[in-house]
Order: structure tokens, then sequence, then C-alpha cells
């Protein structure tokens, strides 16, 4: 029995569920492997190991072959939900996974669209699942295979055929299953997920006979379980990198706070500080028993003396500011600029991370604007000469005269960036106006060659 | 006991509830005497607010406020905390101003709670220079705010009032905590004898001044360290009769 095919085996003919021996009359030749299921089970315990690491404090494995992650609150720490699924399904082709993914506010439409929609990576906007899982085959709710066989030979295919019917005669004939599955899939009830818990990772915890609700005893506890946690780290010489605290309701679901650090940390007050500000988006719901906080990564942290002399004063520690800023607002939003050897202005500067060394390099020292537009906006000009400024310009409805101006500087195309910048050449101008303001505009080609660009002129930035 | 010691007698004890709970933080002198004059304590004055107002309606005015305040954090000590709304800054710009990339780490809000969050955190941190915004709107609460924040860690915190095509030019009349306002517009640069385009020049207003006068001046912009400079045809005559006479203001 066939039981996986790849993508050459699948293009061949051979479906999943086909007898070895038909596959074999069909593709002479065929490489067939026995099943392993418990090496398959290890590497998907493997895969949400990395998960957990990577994108989100709760993750389940779906066996045989899926993978639930809980991104609640963790989205933002990549850039959204999107750009956390392209990165996900990127890494994963990477390793030769093909990956297909969504996301939706309940784990059961989750699971259903990732298998049975058309598009392989997919985001359900919120309160938008019940009407995205209606197309879906009925196989999607994850019913017993006699069910699905049962119910197609009454005339359902798909969800949407089973959601308007009366609910009472489906269970009369079908029992509580179906309903329940329903209900799932449409987001009308929750199953909670178990998330995977790595046993070699550091972790304290703490549990409650009343439960616990209030935002100032969530703070209580998350400073104990900080300082339970921080000599262990001590203890083997580490600092964390991430942390998790996980709040087990008592209604089984779980919330959690992923924190990062710039650095390896394991001050007390800093990392409680971190954690605590998030608790606000805590939803306690009827209570929690359980807090557990678990030290994701964690990495060697060397002590540093602090200053080597009684005059030298010690350089302020910024990695306290930066993790908080990164925590509120996102890791790619806190950065700092660096030089690139690149004329082309737009590509003049990269960021990169706000606590990496300091590189002492910079510009060439030719003039440059403090604002560059994010894109150069076309300007109306009127021009004398070729190789001349122009004698006026409109820009944003305001018809400027140019009084002085410099240039041109020529800017040429980085052909070995793009085949289109082969010949591209951009003339820049600096003009002043008769107010003062500055203003740096090019012309796109060399005024001669059309091939060098279109001629028309655009204003890219604003000097002081 | 004169009048006038009770006078100053008051003011000192003023001073003293008002500074409490100061760092004595010392000031930022701007290297140009008349302008330095109108301040208290003859520079900019370190941990406390300053507002930097963007002029007139032509774009250009909102970039020479860049500058202005990219030379001032780039005379500070330290790095420097940039709290953007939109990311149209051109490092290499401030970099001219005086501002090294290396000293410059920018924070980009979502939105302008975010910002005003942002940037008190980089003032109660301490270990920063000078923390920069670019607010469009700026409550009095709010600004009372970042006022403690600068004043209980020392640190320069600049409001850099942008003004939005929608919203209009920044309403200079508002009240707010912040210890300074100035506002900086584009003047028409002097003539070169040859074709081409010389230093910059702004006109400096000192709007307001706890403590101490108001001012106007006309100036040539940053230099590569930051530093203004007095224009030529105006450096052999005295700079104080371009100067609005000194008033005092609450």
């Amino acid at each position: 029995m066939v039981l996986a095919a790849d993508n050459v085996a699948q293009r061949a003919g051979l479906r999943v569920g086909m007898k070895l021996a038909q596959a074999q009359a069909m593709v002479p030749g065929v490489i067939a492997r026995h099943a392993e299921p418990d090496a398959d089970a290890e590497a998907l315990d493997r895969l949400a190991g990395w998960a957990l690491q990577r994108y989100s404090p709760l993750v389940a494995t779906d066996a045989p072959d899926g993978l639930v992650i809980d991104i609640t609150g963790a989205a933002h720490l990549h850039g959204g939900e999107r750009r956390l699924l392209a990165d996900l399904v990127e890494r994963l082709a990477a390793t030769g996974i093909t990956a297909r993914v969504a996301v939706a506010d309940s784990h059961a439409a989750a699971h259903a669209l990732a298998r049975h929609a058309a598009k392989p990576t997919l985001v359900v906007p919120v309160g938008d699942d019940a009407q995205a899982v209606l197309p879906l085959p009925i196989v999607a709710l994850r019913l017993p295979s006699e069910m699905v066989e049962a119910l197609r030979g009454l005339g359902f295919f798909t969800i949407a055929d089973l959601a308007h019917q009366p609910r009472a005669p489906l269970t009369k004939r079908f029992g509580a299953l179906l309903i329940r599955q329903l209900d799932l899939a449409f987001g009308r009830a929750q199953a909670p997920i178990m998330p995977i818990r790595p046993p070699d990772l550091l972790e304290a915890e703490q549990r409650f006979l009343d439960p616990i609700g209030t935002p100032d005893a969530l703070a209580l506890h998350t400073g104990v379980l900080v300082e339970q946690l921080c000599p262990m780290l001590e203890a083997r010489g580490l600092g964390a990198r991430r942390l998790d605290l996980l709040f087990h309701r008592i209604d089984g679901a779980i919330e959690a706070i992923r924190i990062g650090t710039a650095r390896p940390n394991r001050d007390i007050t800093r990392l409680t500080r971190l954690l605590s500000d998030r608790i606000e988006r805590i939803d306690p719901g009827l209570g929690i028993e359980t807090m557990r906080l678990v030290a994701i990564i964690a990495e060697p942290l060397a002590q540093v003396q602090a200053a080597s002399s009684l005059t030298a004063k010690a350089t302020p520690d910024l990695s306290g500011l930066i993790d908080t800023l990164s925590n509120r607002l996102g890791p790619d939003r806190v950065y700092r600029m660096v030089p690139v050897a690149s004329d082309v202005p737009e590509r003049a500067q990269r960021r990169v991370a706000a606590l990496s060394p300091a590189t002492g390099e910079s510009w060439p020292n030719w003039p440059r604007p403090s604002r560059l537009l994010a894109r150069p906006e076309p300007i109306e000009t009127l021009a004398l000469l070729p190789d001349h400024p122009p004698a006026s310009f409109v820009w944003r409805g305001v018809r400027r005269r140019v009084k002085r101006a410099d240039g041109p500087e020529r800017v040429f195309g980085e052909w070995w960036k793009r085949d289109a910048e082969m010949a591209a050449v951009r003339d820049y101008f600096r003009v002043e106006d008769e107010a003062g303001a500055r203003f740096w505009i090019y012309r796109a080609g060399d005024g001669e060659d059309a091939e060098t660009g279109s001629h028309g002129w655009f204003l890219h930035g604003l000097f002081g | 006991m004169r009048p006038h010691s009770a006078i100053e007698d008051l003011r000192a004890r003023i001073a003293r509830i008002e500074r409490s709970t100061a760092h004595q933080a010392g000031v930022l002198p701007f290297g140009h005497a008349p302008m330095d004059d109108a301040l208290p304590g003859g520079g900019l004055l370190l941990g406390a607010l300053h507002e930097v107002v963007a002029a007139g309606e032509a774009a250009g005015d909102g970039a020479a406020a860049v500058l202005f305040t990219a030379g001032i954090a780039g005379r500070s000590v330290g790095k420097t905390l940039w709290c953007l709304a939109r990311s149209d800054l051109f490092a290499p710009g401030l970099a001219q101003a005086g501002l090294d990339a290396d000293r410059v780490i920018y924070v980009e809000a979502p939105d302008e709670r975010a910002l005003l969050a942002c940037f008190e955190e980089g003032l109660r941190h301490g270990g920063l220079g000078t923390v920069v915004a670019e607010v469009t709107r700026m409550s009095m609460i709010a600004s009372r705010r970042l006022q403690l924040a600068a004043e209980s860690s020392g640190t320069l915190g600049i409001a850099l009032r942008r003004w939005h095509r929608s919203a209009g030019p920044v309403d200079v009349s508002t009240p707010s905590a912040a210890v300074t306002r100035w506002r900086v517009s584009a003047k028409p640069s002097t003539a070169l004898p040859v074709p081409g385009i010389g230093r910059a020049r702004w006109q400096i207003e000192l709007l307001r001044c706890r403590g101490g006068g108001s001012g106007v001046w006309e100036m040539e912009a940053c230099d590569a360290e930051g530093r203004l400079a007095i224009p030529a045809e105006l450096a052999n005559r005295p700079a104080a009769e371009i100067a609005r006479p000194r008033r005092a203001t609450g």
C-alpha cells in the first residue's frame, strides 16, 4: 500500500492509497521504502521543537503529519501573520519540506483549511472562519471514514451542505460527534491544544490551590518564577535569550507570553519587568491554576567587568531599553542604519540590529538630504538646457522658482542588481527656491540618449 | 529686608523646589553667544524637554528642523534614540549634520500613542544622550510626563513637531511643559560668486523659554560637527542688531 508519494511519483500518476503492486506495474523500477511511523513521529517532534523555539510558545504536534502553532500574540514579533507564514514556508522549503499552512481563529478551521483549501498558504481574516470553511469537503471535518461515506450517500458533499441542516435530525442519525466537529470548524466551540514540552529546558513552575486571576497576583507570581529560574540559569552559566511564561487556565486553555532579549540575560528585575509589561494581554478566564516559566533559548553568559579604572566612565548599557522596545513593537522596528557601498541613494543605507557593533564607517561626503521620499515623486519642470537644472518646477501643486542650483551628480544604475539598470542614469541637482527651501531633484536619463531613462524629472529628497 | 532680595530669595527657593528631583545635568551650549545668552545657564538645559517646530508650509522647512535637531543631538554626549512615525529619514543626511550613523538607534512606532510611550521610555532610561521624537500632536499632560521623565534621568529630550498635510502646520501657541520652543525655517542663502549653492541658511527663532528670553537669529546651517555659524556678511556687525528685544516669558 502506498502511504506517501513525492512530487515525481505523483506526476507519474501514483496516488496515496494505491496497492504497491499496482504502483510497481504503473512505474517499473519505482523506489519503495517501508513506512517508519516511529521515525516519522520523532521527526515531527523535532520539527515541533524547532517551531517552539522560533515562532510561538504554544506548539503541538498533530499526528501524523501536522503541527499546530498558536500564534496569538506572537505574530507581531515576526512582522505580522503573513510574514510569519512566508518565513515559515521558506524555512521549511529550505530543508526540503513542502508545507501547507493556514491561519484561522480556531484550531479546527485552520486544520481543515491547511489540508483542503486550494491555496497552499492562507490567512483567514479574524471572524471569517465560518465563511472560509463552507466550500470545503466534509472530509475536512475529521470524521470517521464510514460516517463520511454515509453522509456522501445522503448527498452531503461540502460543509456548506451540512451547515444549513437542522441539528436535531443530524444528531439523531450520526451522533453528537458530527455536530461537535461542525461547531469546532465554525469556531463555536474550542478544543484546547496540548503543547509539547521538550524535556531538557530549564523551567520553573507555580501551582495554585485556589486559581488566581487578578493582574496583581499574576505580576507577583511572575516575579517569584523569575527568582526561581535565574539561579538555575546562573548555576549553568547561562542567560536567557527567549522566555515563555505559560498560564494554564482551569478550563484547559493555555495563555502565553513570549519575550526575547538582545543579549543573554539573567537579571531578575529586568526579566520581571519585560514579562510584567505584557501581563495585561492575558485573559485569565475563570482563573489560572498553574504558571510555568520556560527558558526556551538560553546562551552562555560571561560576567563582564563594568569599568576598568576609577576614572573611566562606564558606557551605559542600552540592552534593557532595546529589549523593552523590541518586545513591545517587534524587533525589526528597533534598528540602526549602516552605510552600504552604493551610489543609488535608496540603497545607501541598511538596517541592522540596534546593538550590533559600531562599524565606524560613514558615507562619502556628497551632499545628501535629511529626508528621502519613499518613492521619487514626478515633478513638472521648465528646463532651459539639457545639462542645466530646471528654471522652475511644480511639486505637490506648488510652483517653485529655482534661484540657485548645483549639479549634476550623475548616478549610474547597478547593472549587477537588475538588467533594467544596465544603461540607467540619474542626474541629481541640488536646488534652492526663492524661500530658501532646498530640494534634491533628478532627471532620469542623461538628457540625450533615450535608453538611459525617460528624461522625466523627479523630486527625491529634502535638505535643511 | 529689601524687596529685591526677597524676590531673589523666592526665586532661589522656587528653583530648588523645581529641581529637587532633577539631576544637575548642566547645559549644552550652541557656541554662539547671543543664542546662549538668551538661555538660562548659557545653553540648552540637559535633563529637559525641548520642542523644535518646522515653520511655514514649505516642506523644506521640516528638513531644516530635522538637521537643526540632528546638530544638537550630534553635539550631546552618548547615543541618540530617534522615535519615528514614518521612516523617511535619510541617515547620510544626518551624518552630515554631525550625527554619526553609529550613534543613532531608530524606533519606528506604529501610532502616535506608541511613539510617545517610546519617547518616555527612552527619556527614563538614562543611558542615552538625546531622545528625539517626531510627534505631530502633544497634549499638555503628555509633555508634562515627558518633561518629568527627562528631569529624572538627565537626558536631553527633543520633540520634533512635524506637520501633516491633513492637519496643517503646527500651532505654535498651544501650551506645553517643554522648557524651550524653537522654530526653524529656511532662508535664501548668500549667492556665491560662481554658479552653485552655498551653505544653507536658517532663521532660528526661540519662541519661548522658561526663565529665559526669546530671540530670532539668522544662522548658517549645521556643519559636520553639528555647529551653527554666523553668516559672513553679519559676522562683522553686532548680532544683537537682528535679535528682537528680549522679553520675559513665563
